[in-house]
């Protein structure tokens, strides 16, 4: 270690400035290596020290990211999660959570082959009787050892674990207590997630959520209404003994083994069964679907009945118009009748009107001169008004109104047209023929 | 991934070929028939071409068709070339005013080849094998090359290479080159001189590289190309051709099929003696069908060969001297090349040295056990490096202005609480550079006088007794004469500056800098409290 002597006398920053560095050498550097490429970065780039050295850091930096643990270490426990298992009975092993002592608490079945061989790798550096002995632990405390050696045994044979994750009862998720109250999907997701575990056919459907399509609902509770479970209980079997000893006390807790065996496959089964039917019966899509489903329903129902009822309605429709239809043209011709007799009142009104007026041209106009005839022209001129048609009278009547001074030659013209038609004997029409 | 960059050691007597495996690792890679260090010989029987060593088995049967020790002809003129080194083999002629062989290829046929076909033909074949290796075509390697290759030569192994699809990325010198491959291995962070001595079959070359802040700067350089494993070789054939003549009355001299024969298994026997004490040779029908047999051991084998190993020694003795500095500056010894294996030669640098020189051989459990391997595993390492680099950037990095650096002449450093000057920064530090020490127990007021120093040595007698302690060295030098024990000290020449650092609380750093324009910069900062203190030259 180096050291300095401690200052004597009062120096602040003393530079000798006539001092010079003795003289230097151009010499060529071996260009390799990676020192000599930083000294090559730094030339060309002109970066100072601190640039540099920060250039570095960052560098270093990104090397210890890029080389970071092992992620399968992280997902090991990082103490016993069961300090008693430390001195668990090792003929007892089968009682002891096998995935705990292995430092493996949190994968449990998840764990893979090589998270098991590097985690009882881990257990054994740190719990061989060798370490603890030289930790000041008896050598003969070697139980835990033993039992992480039998974990190791059971987990990495195939069968052996099968069977243990069987009976893994720790990693069982209890459905939620009827009554409390729960999120439906948080309560029971783990519940399906733990018992998937069991199943034959992998990958097993996802409890989903309420976005969940009815499709992927029904399918998920048809594979668990279907459910096919590898779940196998030899692990909690009893003991066999040595057929050398009792070969009939042998097959007896054989057979004492497989129907117990049996037996707890069949409530085991049950109990799927029926925490399947009750999850069902709580699922609110299930309930949410139903209730479409009855909407979809009354809605079909009421689609069905539309043709009838537009038909009821389209003869309703009929009947008012044609009602409404009638009395239209009754009013109608009531009014057209009346009408028509005012017409006909009016014609004759306008007819008598015309008459009087031909009938009075010769009183109107002096008797055209010929006062003395006045009774024969007022004969006449009444029977000229009555052999008149309603257009004549119109028409003469019209002309006599318009031109009362020429009223004698229209007469005339008018007898002479009556004349020559025969109406009227010309002897009758003397004054006016 | 790319394919990868390689890196070829090429050397007259064998070549190597490494990269780095996707483990990150570097890897000497084995031509088909397990070489790792391939004979670079090429050798044609007609249509065939052999390469390795079954061009070296024809050196016996077929020598005149045999190419070897072609590695230094590369771009020199056929004037300025040792051709004797040939003389085993196929017999160097001028071809176009370069090195060439003619090399029959059956029915009267012949082939006229340049050495710079020769060269391509041979880096081809160290090409296949990499290939077949790592089932990736290679386009990219980084070569090495003695420090005295020219220009020319360079240009010359370039333009052979491209001939074969190969482009050298760059070219690295085969001292830093092993000594990269070193530190990569053993961590050397000090600063530190190291002599790297190449020990190689036909010449020997040794650089003084003084390693600063992890870069490497040749101080000097020396070779011998009349120094090799070879010389070791022929002591031990002539050894092994006066037995046999004392044994049969008959001359295997006289007749080159029988010295090849026996030179072949004399390099066998001596391979067998770097790892066993006791080797065996025996040759049929060694010279006018008489058999030959015998065993020879190490001792025998070291004593015969003496004068050689001396050789070697004072070899790395020159170039020591050549840089001028002390056997004490050195620091190590690291030893390439395959002579190294010979453990005679790291017990004669052991008794050479003093005991702060440390002889990375074979033998030294801190150093690598395949020193023939060391320059190939320095230029992958490098290939590694620059592989993340494009030519653009390459070029750049090979610039004489990032190259060509100043170097400090003498030590800087500073006075400890015991008077003694502690150097920072050694003789030969290229500079701009930094460093920092740091006092982790400095406390109160203290004095930080920044000086330059210079080593001496000093030579001290020792009465016999004290080195007794030391018994393997006691064994060997048992003489009650006093012995004289040199020790390497500095002292101060010129002060450059005085800190007062007052009030430390709990550790000081102290960064000194030299910028490039030769200006010194010390500061002193207080761990705990940030406080800082400067000077500035």
């Amino acid at each position: 270690m180096f050291t300095l002597p401690a200052l004597t006398s009062d120096v602040g920053v003393n530079v000798n400035t006539s001092a010079k560095l003795t003289g230097t050498s151009r010499r060529p550097l071996e260009p390799v290596g990676k020192f000599f490429l930083q000294h090559a970065t730094r030339t060309l780039r002109n970066h100072t020290w601190s640039e540099f050295e920060k250039i570095q850091a960052e560098e270093n930096v990104k090397n210890v990211e890029e080389s970071n643990v092992d992620p399968d270490e992280l997902l090991f426990d990082i103490e016993l999660a069961d300090e008693t298992l430390l001195h668990h009975d090792a003929r007892d092993w089968k009682t002891a959570d096998l995935y705990a002592a292995m430092g493996l608490s949190k994968l449990r079945y998840n764990a893979t082959e090589n998270q098991i061989i590097k985690a009882h790798r881990k257990q054994v550096v740190k719990y061989h009787p060798d370490k603890q002995s030289a930790a000041g632990v008896g050598l003969e405390q070697d139980a835990f050892f033993k039992i992480i050696q039998k974990a190791f045994e059971t987990l990495t044979d195939k069968t052996k674990r099968m069977q243990y994750d069987s009976c893994d009862f720790v990693a069982d998720v209890e459905p939620p207590k009827k009554g409390s109250e729960y999120d439906f999907f948080e309560a029971w997701g783990p519940v399906f997630e733990s018992e998937a575990r069991f199943s034959k056919k992998t990958p097993a459907p996802q409890l989903g959520d309420m976005e969940t399509e009815k499709k992927d609902v029904e399918s998920f509770y048809s594979f668990w209404h279907r459910f096919d479970s590898w779940r196998t209980f030899e692990f909690l079997d009893e003991d066999v003994p040595d057929d050398s000893s009792n070969r009939d006390h042998k097959r007896y807790i054989e057979r004492k083994n497989k129907a117990a065996r049996d037996k707890k496959k069949t409530a085991d089964n049950s109990r799927l069964v029926k925490l399947v039917e009750r999850a069902m019966n709580e699922d609110p899509r299930i309930k949410m679907f139903k209730e479409e489903e009855k909407k979809e329903k009354e809605r079909k129902k009421w689609e069905r009945e539309a043709g009838a009822r537009a038909e009821a309605e389209a003869k309703a429709k009929a009947e008012a118009e044609a009602k409404a239809k009638a009395e239209t043209e009754a009013a109608a011709a009531a009014s057209a009748k009346a009408d028509k007799k005012k017409s006909k009142e009016a014609a004759k009104a306008a007819k008598k009107k015309n008459k009087r007026a031909v009938r009075n041209a010769g009183k109107d106009n002096d008797y055209f001169g010929d006062a003395d005839q006045a009774a024969t022209i007022d004969e006449q001129l009444g029977l000229i008004v009555d052999s008149f048609d309603d257009e004549q009278l119109v028409d003469v009547a019209a002309k006599i109104k318009a031109n009362a001074s020429e009223s004698k030659a229209i007469l005339q013209e008018s007898a002479k047209a009556m004349i020559d038609s025969g109406k009227l004997p010309a002897s009758l029409l003397s004054y006016f023929a | 991934m790319s394919s990868p960059i390689i890196g070829i050691h090429f050397g007259n007597t064998s070549s190597s070929i490494a990269y780095i495996n996707p483990k990150n690792d570097v890897d000497v890679i084995a031509n088909p028939d397990g070489e790792r260090a391939i004979p670079s010989v090429l050798s044609y029987v007609g249509e065939d071409e052999y390469h390795g060593g079954q061009a070296l088995q024809q050196l016996i049967r077929n020598p005149k068709n045999t190419i070897v020790n072609f590695r230094d002809f590369i771009g020199l003129p056929f004037a300025e070339c040792d051709v004797s080194k040939c003389a085993n083999g196929a017999p160097a002629i001028e071809l176009d005013g370069k090195v060439g062989f003619v090399i029959s290829r059956g029915e009267g046929k012949e082939e006229q080849l340049t050495v710079d076909e020769v060269v391509s033909r041979h880096l081809n074949r160290l090409k296949l094998a990499a290939e077949d290796y790592i089932g990736q075509t290679i386009a990219k390697v980084v070569i090495t090359i003695p420090t005295n290759f020219s220009a020319d030569q360079k240009l010359a192994l370039s333009e052979a290479a491209s001939k074969v699809g190969l482009q050298i990325v760059q070219f690295i010198n085969e001292p830093s080159a092993a000594l990269l491959a070193h530190v990569e291995q053993f961590n050397i962070e000090k600063d530190c001189n190291i002599v790297v001595a190449d020990f190689g079959g036909v010449r020997s070359d040794a650089a003084v590289i003084a390693i600063r802040n992890g870069m490497f700067t040749i101080l000097s350089t020396v070779h011998d190309l009349n120094l090799g494993g070879d010389n070791l070789d022929t002591e031990l054939v002539e050894y092994f051709a006066k037995d046999f003549e004392k044994k049969t009355k008959s001359n295997p001299r006289n007749n080159a099929r029988s010295m090849a024969k026996l030179r072949s298994n004399a390099i066998l026997t001596k391979k067998t003696l770097s790892n066993a004490t006791s080797a065996t040779i025996s040759i049929d029908s060694l010279a006018d069908g008489f058999d030959y047999h015998t065993s020879i051991n190490r001792m025998r084998y070291e004593l015969t060969a003496n004068k050689v190993f001396s050789q070697f020694v004072s070899f790395i003795n020159t170039v020591i001297e050549k840089t001028g500095l002390d056997n004490l500056d050195i620091d190590a010894v690291l030893l390439a090349g395959g002579v190294s294996f010979t453990p005679k030669l790291t017990s004669n640098l052991e008794f050479l040295f003093p005991e702060s020189v440390e002889i990375l051989g074979p033998q030294n459990k801190d150093a690598s056990n395949y020193p023939n391997e060391l320059s190939a595993s320095g230029a992958a390492l490098q290939a590694r490096l620059i592989a993340d680099y494009d030519d653009d950037e390459l070029k750049d990095a090979a610039q004489p202005v990032v190259v060509n650096t100043l170097h400090l002449q003498k030590a800087i450093g500073f006075v400890d609480g015991n008077g003694e000057f502690v150097p920072v920064l050694l003789p030969e530090t290229s500079y701009p550079v930094q460093k920092k020490i740091t006092f982790s127990n400095a406390q109160g007021d203290l004095l930080l006088g920044v000086y330059e120093g210079k080593s001496y040595v000093e030579e001290k007698t020792l009465e016999p007794e004290q080195r007794e302690e030391d018994e393997e060295d006691s064994e060997e030098w048992s003489d009650e004469e006093p012995e004289t024990v040199r020790e390497k000290h500095y002292k101060t020449t010129a002060k450059l500056m005085e800190l007062g650092v007052k009030d430390v609380k709990k550790g000081l750093e102290v960064t000194f800098n030299v910028n490039k324009d030769s200006v010194l910069r010390v500061t002193a900062r207080d761990l705990k409290t940030g406080a800082v203190t400067k000077g500035e030259l």
